[in-house]
């Protein structure tokens, strides 16, 4: 078992949620209740990832990120380093090859909320913080909690982008699902498996907490 | 399972997927004798000199193949040329199962291509894996090239390539006589030295990039003497004459 590896991914897909948590709820909020010029291509642009072939993120990543990029250069004056090929070039490929994950199980949640329920908050006189925190993000909670879900798990498992502008550096950039590569490219099965079993454990545990707030959320609905 | 503390960092060293099994034996002795630990990324040589040219934060670059140290050096990425520490063989991997017989010569694969026994034959990818060109030179030079070509599956380095082989997934391979030694290798697999003749030599050259830090520069000069020579000696590497 490689712990390096192992603590790599766990911290790699919690700052991917330290981010994308607070984004999600921010744009998904605006995608679900307001209209605007373009909506229908942020919300394209948003989904890409699910579609695009990781190795075209990766591609474009290492183009974007690298030494003689407008971002990397920038990136090397602030921080002393590069900027590919590091922990914080991961977690930003991390970022937005999550993004659709993060935001659309929130966006849905936050659709389901009835107008009704939304402006009577309003005409009560709560604050706008009030009703997020007591109103929205009560009722919301399902979809958000699935986002969360979603976003560690698919961190944990994703590959190809990670191996394009990772370069598979102890401590750094090697991820379990690379590590696992690594190892059975060093014909050591036996810690492939044990890594392998790891993480299908891991993401099995995932869906299934998921799903299990949504059954209860489900069960709510209906005895109410 | 063994727990392995985090430990502070040391200068990471990009392999040549052939050093799989040679260099964690030359950095765990390494470490043993000065305290200092090296972090191992292994993969092919083409691939890390192109992660080099975009910055990829290695300190000490082994490369299969010297022609790649002479490109970045002419990007002025290097310290130096760097120094040659091992010439790599070509081995003839055959999977247990297969009923190929395995000789130097390759008479036995020719004899299975030509019975139509081979379906799949591996060797590391020729665009950017060293072995993977010199593997290509000596089936062409032995006219197998042809038949093969249509058969072959390649691997992402000449250490996937080899497990390919032995791993029974497809039916031979060619790749590092370097990784026959690998542990935990069945002991049936049948592996075969191939001659040097028919192909370009592969001169394992390895380069400190501008980044090196002390610790890089004392491994690089360790990896060049005599204990560290032993041991590539006995993964089967061709030594150069002692400087």
């Amino acid at each position: 078992m490689d712990w390096n590896a192992l603590k790599l991914s766990l911290l790699l897909a919690a700052a991917t949620l330290g981010v994308l948590l607070p984004l999600g709820v921010w744009l998904g909020r605006l995608l679900a209740w307001r209209r605007f010029p373009g909506k229908v291509l942020v919300e394209a642009a948003l989904a890409l990832p699910l579609v695009l072939p990781p190795t075209v993120l990766g591609f474009y990543l290492l183009v974007a990120m690298g030494g003689d990029s407008q971002l990397g250069q920038w990136y090397q004056a602030l921080a002393g380093r590069q900027l590919v090929f590091s922990f914080d070039g991961l977690l930003i490929a991390s970022l937005i090859f999550n993004l659709p994950f993060a935001i659309q199980p929130m966006q849905r949640a936050f659709e389901a909320i009835p107008i009704e329920v939304r402006e009577a908050a309003r005409c009560c006189g709560m604050s706008a913080w009030r009703r997020l925190w007591r109103i929205e993000l009560a009722l919301a909670w399902p979809g958000i909690l699935s986002a969360a879900v979603l976003t560690f798990a698919h961190t944990l498992g994703e590959f190809g982008v990670v191996l394009m502008v990772g370069g598979s550096i102890p401590g750094e950039t090697r991820t379990l699902a690379i590590s696992i590569y690594d190892r059975v490219q060093a014909f050591d099965t036996a810690g492939a498996a044990t890594m392998s079993a790891a993480l299908l454990a891991i993401s099995l545990a995932a869906i299934a907490i998921s799903y299990l707030a949504l059954n209860r959320v489900l069960r709510h609905a209906r005895h109410d | 399972m063994g727990m392995k503390p985090v430990q502070a960092r040391g200068p990471v060293v990009a392999a040549a997927a052939d050093l799989q099994f040679a260099l964690p034996e030359l950095a765990a002795a390494f470490q043993q004798e000065t305290g200092h630990e090296v972090r191992l990324a292994f993969g092919s040589s083409g691939n890390f000199a192109r992660q080099i040219e975009q910055g990829a934060p290695f300190e000490l670059f082994l490369s299969a193949d010297q022609a790649l140290v002479e490109r970045l050096a002419r990007a002025e990425l290097t310290v130096d040329d760097g120094q040659l520490y091992g010439e790599g063989r070509l081995a003839l991997f055959v999977a247990a199962s297969s009923g190929i017989a395995v000789d130097s010569d390759l008479s036995g694969l020719a004899a299975a291509v030509k019975a139509g026994q081979v379906r799949r034959f591996a060797i590391p990818n020729p665009a950017h894996a060293p072995y993977g060109q010199r593997a290509e030179e000596l089936l062409r030079a032995k006219g197998l090239w042809e038949a093969l070509e249509p058969r072959l599956v390649l691997g992402e380095n000449a250490a996937q390539a080899a497990q390919f082989a032995l791993s029974g997934s497809v039916d031979a391979g060619i790749s590092a006589w370097s990784l026959a030694r690998a542990p935990g290798l069945t002991p049936e697999a049948k592996v075969v030295l191939l001659p040097a003749d028919d192909h370009a030599p592969l001169r394992q050259r390895m380069v400190l990039l501008k980044s090196a830090g002390p610790v890089a520069r004392r491994f690089h000069d360790w990896l060049l003497g005599s204990e560290s020579r032993a041991v590539l000696a006995r993964y089967g590497f061709d030594l150069p004459a002692q400087p």
